[in-house]
This record gives structure tokens, C-alpha cells and sequence, in this order.
């Protein structure tokens, strides 16, 4: 008797739990992003303009990018239908793509998501011509130089290297400063010196390794800034706060950097900000301006989610105009879609915003391959530390294992 | 008449081990399916290009798998890692451990006490502990960087970090290796210890010629344990360097390919590589040191 009774309750606490998923037949579109503080205002938003359709819910993944993806894959490949709206960082496309983990975006939210987005974010969410996702806000590194120390900014990588020399010599502040640490920053920076100098890591459709002369030339150009002496002693240890405190200290006299360092220098060091300038990122040859590696994040739609339907309308509303812009001020993430780039509203948060457009038009991507992890994994611990580089012994052996990451075949260190 | 009864006992006997077949079979298909079903899984997919990236290049490729993982550097340098931090913190928790275990043996005041505080840092959990190193190894707000190290990153150099680890280990697992030794210490009779007193043993003498060959069992259990655990070190490496600067061990360079690689085949390779390096482990300890297994006779081993 007693044993019956207990048996009901549990069923009936069972039953209880399980029918929490959905509040009252609105289905629940789950969001998985990274961090970004005023994300909840923008779901909010959302949610009242979808007047009971759908609801989204905002799950938070870790900060790191690496824990982001480690926490969406696991339940991907367990075909987990909990999920349904994807933060997906400018890299992940074609590996989640080609899992088939994420449904490709046809007719009129194809229009929609292309429509007036810049190229190279958009570029980012494609994989064999299919676009896969949409762009919802991107990134870039500036040239960050101290206008008390230099008149006008550097245009080339030599001249700023031999610049940081000169003063050098006078003792006066120096150093060029910029992420150089074992970790997906370096194949950043590998990157926009690739492309800057017209090189090639992988061929057209990303079957082959190629790291053809401009990518050796690039090798060449890594090793020389690690070893000219005008670098910072933690160079190999830094990456992009460790840079913005260095350069905050008052050692450098240029900072590559994200426009992150802007508002955070107003804040944490007002008297060498006010000598502080930016310009475009310099190139590698004379007469051709840089190419700079792009981030930011995408929103994809998991093949999995029971309601794509309203996963797709919640994700362009996620990303249109109004609220990229309303992020790209409260949040510090550049926009994707080119009128907001015109807007005055963002002039106070972007002063550098010409800047910013301008580098964007001309943006690189990094290799756009599934096997990216293993590309990357592999050339973070290949080309660490630029100062030891051997630039064709490298690239045979970055050839190699790049090839043998693209077969399968490659072991991730 | 004789012969009437043995043919009697035998069908009996026979009854009798077929009922205990029958009793233990239910717990061996568990035993089997639970251990021996993901190992052949396991095997099976080593045997494969099985990516999970590019799910439609799937094909058997027999043993090419463990060609690409057996001559790769990265491969080689986790196992030399991982085979480093067995032996000396396996030997150090050797030696710290028979010495703990010879203070619990012969605590006279708060026996209880001292055995429970011995027992802390084995209590805790690994990667609590293993974040309270990292705390307190990082420059700048770490109390034991500040002390040893104020001028560099101890957990991003490949020396230091390696020693950071073990001494995690180290820290975690002595009080393991004295509770074996000191159930070992425990049978050492003392009348022995007492007669090689009277035959003029000094105190070294007598722990070198008597408790240690009466404990030798003991040891070798508690040496087989702990060797077999510490080659699967994982949890402290994860929380401490992440395996960055070459400090990965080979749990931590398998879960980096299955996970971060999506690369079930090479994933699986390594994993039944690790299997096999254990196996071996164990065969060494048990067949040529003569390990006897807790339970088992070891009558004559001495």
C-alpha cells in the first residue's frame, strides 16, 4: 500500500518535471552565446516584438571561445535537440557545417542575413557557397601609436620596426606591442601578415596545404619583428589584456590591438591617452594596404532544434540593425552591417570607426576549413616563438602537418 | 561401493559448480558489457578514419591509425611527460609515504587524530585542489609564487610546470600510499623486530633487513596502484597548464583529439595505446616483480 503510494508520487513528480521544457505551448528557443553583458536587453527586445510566438531563452557559455565550442560539440554530436540558436565564433562555420550540425539558409532569410552585411563577415559564414549562418557582430586590430613619439603612423611593417629602433636608440619608449602567445592570437597575426603579403595557407577549396611564397615571406617578416630587440620581453606570454597593460604602462610606442584598448586606456591610464592615436594596421609591402584577420561571431541554427522555424526569425531579429547597433555601443562589438558604420549615434563608443569600415572592406579571413581546430592547434605550436622561426624549414613542416590535419591524420599537440 | 560414491560426489560437484556458473554469470555479462564492450569499441574505431568533421569520409583503414599516432612527436613527447611524472612522484610518494605510515604506526598521542589530518589532502577533490595550486602559483595574487618565484610565471615554463604538477600529485596521493604501507606495517611481526634487536640491528638495519622484506607485498600492491594511476594523470594537468608548453600527458593529448579534434579515429588509437602501456604495467609488476594480487596467496613469495 505504502509502496504503491510512494510509486504514484514519484511518477507524478516525474511527470511534473519533465513538463517544465515549454510555458503554456510558447516554444522556447534556446540561445547559446557567449558571454555579453547587455545580451539579455536585446533578447527582451526580441521577445516582445515576437508576441507570443516564440521565447527566447539566453544560455550562457563560458568565456573562453575554446569552452564554448568544447560545450556546443559534445551535445551536437550526441544529436542533443536542447539546443537551437548557435553563437558560433567567424571560424567555426565550415566544421559545423560539414558535421552537418547546422542548417543552411535558403530564400528570403538567405536575402534577409545578406542584406547590406560587409563581405568578409559574411564570407566567414559560408562554406562551399552555402551560407550557413548569420553575422552578427565582427572585429579587428588597429595600429595603436603614441603621437608624441612619432608625427605620422607607419605604413609598413619594416618602417615600423626600423622606427621602434630609432627610438631605441634615443631611450625613449620603444617597444611594439601585440599578442604573441601560444594561442589561436598568434595564427591571428600569422594570418594578416599571409594575406597581407598575397600568400596562401591552404588553396581555393581548402583541400590542400599550399604555403606557397607569400606565406613564406610572411614567416620571414614574424621572425624579424620577435628578433629585432623592439619587442616586449613577455611578447611570448601575452595576449590581449597582457598587451593593452603593457602598452598602458607606458614601454611602447605602437600596440597592435582590438578597439577594446580605447575605452579601457580613457579609463585606466587618461594622461597617455591623450597621446594616442590610431591608423590602419600596417602592410607588408609598400603600396599595398593590409589585409587584417577578422573575429566576431555568427548565429547558426542547430539541425537538431525542434522549432527551426522560430530559431530562424529570432536569430535575424538577434542580429538586424537596430540591435547590432544598440550592442556595438553598450558592448564594445563592432557591427556587421555597413549603414550602421554611417550612423552618428556611434561616433562617441567608435571614434575609429573609419578606420575600423575601411579595414573591413579589405578584411582577410583565417583558412576556411572543418579540420580548422587541428590547422590552428598545429601552427600555434609550429610558429612559437616567432623568434626562432626558420621560415622555410617551418613552412615544409607547417605543410606537412597542415596536410596530415586535413587528411585526419594529424595528432592535435 | 568406492567408486558408486565418487561418481556420487562428482555429479553433486558438478551441480554445484554449474549453480555458481549460473549465480556469477548475471554480474560477468555486467562486468563484460560494461568494460569489455567500450574497449572493443573502442578498438574497432581505431581501426577507422572516423571523423566526426567530415562524416562522410568514414572507411576502415586498418592499422594506419596507429602508424600516424606511433610517429608522431607529440605523441612521444606526452608519453616521455607522462612516464617522467609516474616515476618520481610514484618514488617520492614511496618514500614519503613509508614515512608517514611509519609515524601512524607508532603515534602514541591522538593516533586517531594524526591518521584523519594524514588523510586531508587524499579527501579532497582533485580539481579543487588542483585550482587551489593554480591560485596559488600564479604571479601576483599566488602566495607561493610570490615566495619561490617572484620574477617569472612558474605554470607557463615547461620545467617548472612539470614540477608544479608533480608536487600536486605528490601532495594528493601520499596518504593513499601510506594507508597501504601501513596495513603492510602492520603484519610485520614484532618479535622479529625484537630478535634482530637482541642479535645488536641497528634501527636502519632493522627496517632495511626486516620490515621492508616482510612488507614487500605490501609495496609492491601499493607500487602497482599508484604506478597504473599516476601514468592515467589527467585531472591536474588539465587545471594546471591546460597542457600548454608541451606538459600535456597522454589522457590529456586523447581527450584533446576526441574533444577539441572531433577525431574519433586517432582519439581511439591513443586510448587503446594508454590500455595497452597499463596492461603492460601491470604484467611487469605482477609477473616479474611478483606482485600477488590483495587476497591471493603469497605464501612462499618472500
Amino acid at each position: 500500500m505504502r509502496l504503491a503510494a510512494a510509486l504514484v508520487a514519484i511518477t507524478a513528480l516525474a511527470a511534473a518535471g519533465c513538463g517544465s521544457g515549454e510555458s503554456g505551448g510558447v516554444p522556447t528557443v534556446n540561445l547559446y552565446y557567449a558571454p555579453e553583458q547587455n545580451l539579455e536587453k536585446v533578447v527582451d527586445d526580441c521577445n516582445a516584438q515576437a508576441q507570443g510566438r516564440y521565447r527566447i531563452s539566453y544560455q550562457v557559455l563560458p568565456r573562453a571561445a575554446d569552452d564554448q565550442r568544447t560545450q556546443m560539440v559534445r551535445r551536437l554530436a550526441a544529436q542533443d535537440d536542447g539546443m537551437d540558436v548557435l553563437g558560433l565564433d567567424v571560424t567555426w562555420t565550415p566544421e559545423f557545417a560539414s558535421a552537418g550540425w547546422i542548417l543552411e539558409w535558403t530564400g528570403e532569410r538567405k536575402a534577409e542575413a545578406e542584406k547590406g552585411t560587409l563581405a568578409a563577415p559574411l564570407e566567414s559564414s559560408r562554406y562551399r557557397d552555402k551560407l550557413y549562418a548569420a553575422p552578427k557582430n565582427t572585429n579587428t586590430q588597429l595600429l595603436w601609436y603614441r603621437s608624441d613619439l612619432v608625427e605620422r603612423p607607419p605604413q609598413t611593417w619594416d618602417e615600423m620596426i626600423t622606427k621602434a629602433q630609432e627610438l631605441k636608440q634615443q631611450g625613449k619608449p620603444y617597444q611594439i606591442i601585440t599578442m604573441g602567445a601560444q594561442y589561436e592570437g598568434l595564427v591571428v597575426l600569422y594570418n594578416t601578415l599571409v594575406v597581407s603579403a598575397g600568400g596562401h595557407v591552404l588553396n581555393e577549396d581548402g583541400t590542400q596545404a599550399v604555403f606557397d611564397e607569400g606565406a613564406v615571406r610572411a614567416l620571414d617578416l614574424l621572425q624579424r619583428f620577435a628578433s629585432a630587440g623592439v619587442t616586449n620581453p613577455s611578447l611570448t606570454n601575452s595576449k590581449e589584456d597582457d598587451a593593452r597593460l603593457q602598452f598602458q604602462s607606458g614601454d611602447g610606442a605602437f600596440q597592435l590591438n582590438y578597439p577594446f584598448v580605447y575605452p579601457a586606456m580613457q579609463k585606466g591610464a587618461p594622461d597617455l591617452a591623450k597621446n594616442v592615436k590610431w591608423a590602419r594596421y600596417p602592410a607588408v609591402t609598400a603600396n599595398t594596404p593590409s589585409k587584417v584577420t577578422i573575429g566576431g561571431y555568427n548565429l547558426a541554427i542547430s539541425r537538431y532544434s525542434n522549432h527551426p522555424d522560430e530559431s530562424f526569425d529570432a536569430a535575424l531579429c538577434l542580429r538586424n540593425a537596430e540591435h547590432q547597433k544598440f550592442s556595438a555601443i553598450n558592448d564594445g562589438v563592432p557591427p556587421t552591417i555597413e549603414s550602421i558604420y554611417a550612423d552618428p549615434e556611434i561616433d562617441e563608443a567608435y571614434p575609429m570607426k573609419t578606420e575600423i569600415l575601411t579595414e573591413l572592406r579589405d578584411a582577410a579571413i583565417r583558412p576556411s576549413t572543418p579540420a580548422y581546430q587541428n590547422v590552428s592547434t598545429v601552427m600555434s605550436a609550429t610558429l612559437s616563438p616567432p623568434a626562432d622561426i626558420k621560415p622555410q624549414q617551418v613552412a615544409d613542416q607547417l605543410r606537412s602537418s597542415i596536410q596530415d590535419a586535413l587528411e585526419s591524420k594529424g595528432v592535435l599537440p | 561401493m568406492a567408486r558408486q560414491t565418487r561418481r556420487a560426489l562428482s555429479e553433486n560437484k558438478r551441480a554445484e559448480r554449474r549453480l555458481a556458473w549460473l549465480l556469477c554469470a548475471p554480474a560477468a555479462l555486467v562486468m563484460l558489457a560494461v568494460t569489455g564492450w567500450p574497449i572493443i569499441y573502442s578498438v574497432w574505431l581505431s581501426l577507422q578514419r572516423y571523423d566526426l568533421k567530415f562524416p562522410e569520409q568514414r572507411e576502415f583503414i586498418g592499422l594506419d591509425n596507429y602508424a600516424s599516432v606511433l610517429t608522431n612527436q607529440y605523441w612521444w613527447s606526452a608519453f616521455g611527460v607522462t612516464m617522467l611524472i609516474t616515476v618520481v612522484s610514484v618514488a617520492i610518494e614511496l618514500v614519503l609515504g613509508m614515512g608517514l605510515a611509519i609515524i601512524m604506526h607508532r603515534a602514541l598521542v591522538g593516533r586517531g587524530l594524526v591518521r584523519t589530518s594524514v588523510l586531508i589532502p587524499y579527501g579532497i577533490v582533485t580539481v579543487v585542489a588542483a585550482f587551489s595550486w593554480r591560485y596559488a602559483w600564479t604571479p601576483g595574487t599566488g602566495y607561493l609564487a610570490n615566495l619561490f618565484t617572484p620574477d617569472s610565471a612558474p605554470l607557463t615554463d615547461r620545467t617548472s610546470a612539470l614540477a608544479i604538477i608533480i608536487l600536486a600529485e605528490i601532495w594528493k596521493t601520499t596518504p593513499f600510499m601510506a594507508l597501504l604501507l601501513l596495513a603492510g606495517l602492520a603484519l610485520v611481526p614484532d618479535d622479529l623486530l625484537k630478535a634482530a634487536a637482541v642479535d645488536g640491528a641497528t634501527a636502519w638495519q632493522r627496517f632495511i633487513r626486516v620490515t621492508v622484506p616482510v612488507m614487500k607485498p605490501a609495496i609492491l600492491v601499493a607500487l602497482l596502484f599508484r604506478t597504473l594511476d599516476a601514468f592515467r594523470i589527467f585531472d591536474n594537468v588539465f587545471v594546471l597548464t591546460g597542457g600548454a608548453n608541451e606538459t600535456s600527458s597522454v589522457s590529456m593529448l586523447t581527450y584533446n583529439n576526441l574533444l577539441k579534434g572531433l577525431n574519433l579515429g586517432i582519439g581511439s588509437t591513443m586510448s587503446v595505446l594508454v590500455f595497452l602501456t597499463v596492461a603492460i604495467i601491470a604484467f611487469v609488476f605482477i609477473k616479474l616483480f611478483g606482485t600477488a594480487a590483495p587476497g591471493g596467496s603469497n605464501g612462499g613469495r618472500r
